[in-house]
């Protein structure tokens, strides 16, 4: 699986540093970001798929699946 | 207010702090989004009620239309008093003025500071259960819920914390007495005053604080005006008080009424983090206005230049087209995308600290009050209009 987070549509509510704090990162402005280049080990898919879909903001998109 | 004309109509005449509404408004809301879901009243001023999830996050990202000029779901008080030119910024402002200031507001409500007040935020809980454990009751709103947000915040803006019950009263005035003259116009005078007479203090004598920084930071090569600090210390002050403490009140009126969930969460404490999300989803205190920037028709309705529109974040947070079974409180929800800290640009600065207060002050709670009821013949109070949460919410436990 691969995913990223997409900057103009993400607004910091950082709901998937809560979820996935092993995938995703979060600055101080609140900006959230995929870590290792959006790979998601296979072990943590549950918990991505679960931060997408608490994204109020519809920011997180699935490259690969 | 108590000489509110009462409502025939709530799809044409709507009125937000008719008593029976702030009491309980999910009905209202439940009935406009099948028959009229933008409702409309011309009661301070012709008005709409968004009552949709897809309607208000729509309106909460059309930002060239909907404009944060005029927040306010009672209109604000105007007289010659008027040292806040440019409002409340970021919150009540538009770009690019909200971008830089929200900018210089993130990073004190970053994940990492936030952490750095949780220590101070839990042994504060403990104080003030501590002060009223003994007796086996207490007010969980006046005497717990409304204590702990602004002794955090009382910290953020480094002024004493025996001001905070100055703050607390100013800040309902405001909020919760805006449709009361002389008590809107003594909240704001309190606030304003007060932050007017702090701002020379620490211009002289730089604290680490965010007053003081606000006043010695750039921007573009230039000091942030003196009106603009002001605003925004303001809006810290209003924003991050009485919305965290409406949110703790609503989650232990919840506990207190619904004792199966209250005993679920303290055998099942890994539920703490879904749990806190559904309380913010089921009773999220927050509805925030826009003014409408040009003639416009939105879902059919013609909305003229300067109409408010309410966002009504916690309606669309009980629309059954985005949340299943969305009148129903589930702790271990699993798709949870409300929007309790608002949708967009907007986005609440401050939601880090407040997910972080209303933990604490739910896991401490529980922790020490594992059991506990609304006392019995006790009445709760509730307020309404921009933020609603119980006022007074006596409770009593073994």
């Amino acid at each position: 699986m691969r995913i990223r987070v997409i900057e103009e549509k993400c607004q910091g509510h950082a709901r998937c540093f809560a979820l996935a704090p092993d995938v995703f990162d979060v600055d101080d402005y609140g900006q959230s970001s995929a870590k290792n280049e959006g790979v998601v080990p296979p072990s943590l898919e549950e918990k991505v798929r679960l931060a997408i879909e608490n994204c109020p903001e519809f920011a997180i998109e699935v490259l690969e699946p | 207010m108590g000489k509110l004309q009462p409502v025939e109509d709530w799809a044409t005449d709507f009125e937000v702090l008719d008593e029976g509404y702030v009491h309980d408004p999910f009905p209202v809301w439940d009935e406009l989004r099948n028959t009229c879901p933008v409702a409309h009243t011309n009661r301070r001023g012709s008005t709409w009620l968004l009552t949709t999830y897809e309607d208000v996050t729509e309106a909460a990202h059309d930002i060239d239309v909907f404009s944060s000029l005029d927040i306010g779901v009672i209109p604000a008080v105007e007289d010659e008093f008027d040292p806040l030119p440019y409002g409340l910024p970021p919150i009540g402002s538009d770009p690019p003025l909200h971008t830089w200031t929200r900018r210089l507001l993130l990073p004190w409500f970053s994940h990492t500071r936030v952490d750095g007040y949780e220590k101070m935020t839990r042994d504060l809980c403990n104080r003030l259960i501590g002060s009223f454990i003994e007796t086996r009751s207490a007010d969980a709103a006046a005497d717990y819920a409304q204590q702990i947000p602004v002794r955090v915040i009382a910290k953020i803006l480094g002024v004493p914390e025996d001001l905070s019950d100055d703050f607390t009263g100013w800040v309902r005035d405001v909020l919760e007495f805006a449709d009361v003259e002389e008590r809107a116009i003594r909240g704001r005078d309190g606030i304003l005053g007060f932050l007017l007479e702090q701002m020379p203090l620490r211009k002289e004598n730089p604290q680490d604080d965010l007053i003081s920084e606000l006043l010695h930071v750039e921007h573009d090569g230039e000091k942030v005006e003196d009106s603009v600090v002001l605003g925004i210390a303001a809006l810290v002050l209003i924003a991050g008080i009485d919305t965290t403490w409406s949110a703790i009140g609503s989650s232990l009126w919840h506990l207190a009424t619904h004792p199966e969930d209250t005993e679920r969460l303290v055998n099942e404490p890994e539920l703490m983090d879904s749990a806190i999300e559904e309380f913010l989803r089921a009773y999220s205190p927050v509805t925030m206005a826009r003014v409408v920037t040009e003639d416009t028709e939105f879902k059919g309705c013609p909305m003229s230049k300067g109409d408010k529109v309410l966002m009504n974040f916690p309606a669309a947070n009980r629309d059954p087209a985005a949340f299943e079974d969305a009148d129903q409180v589930i702790l271990d929800r699993a798709r949870n995308r409300h929007v309790a800290f608002g949708s967009g640009i907007h986005r609440c600065a401050g939601s880090n600290l407040a997910r972080m207060e209303l933990r604490v002050a739910i896991e401490e709670w529980l922790r020490r009050i594992p059991e506990f009821h609304v006392a019995p013949g006790a009445e709760v109070t509730w307020a309404g209009g921009q933020v609603r949460g119980p006022r007074s919410l006596p409770v009593v436990f073994s």
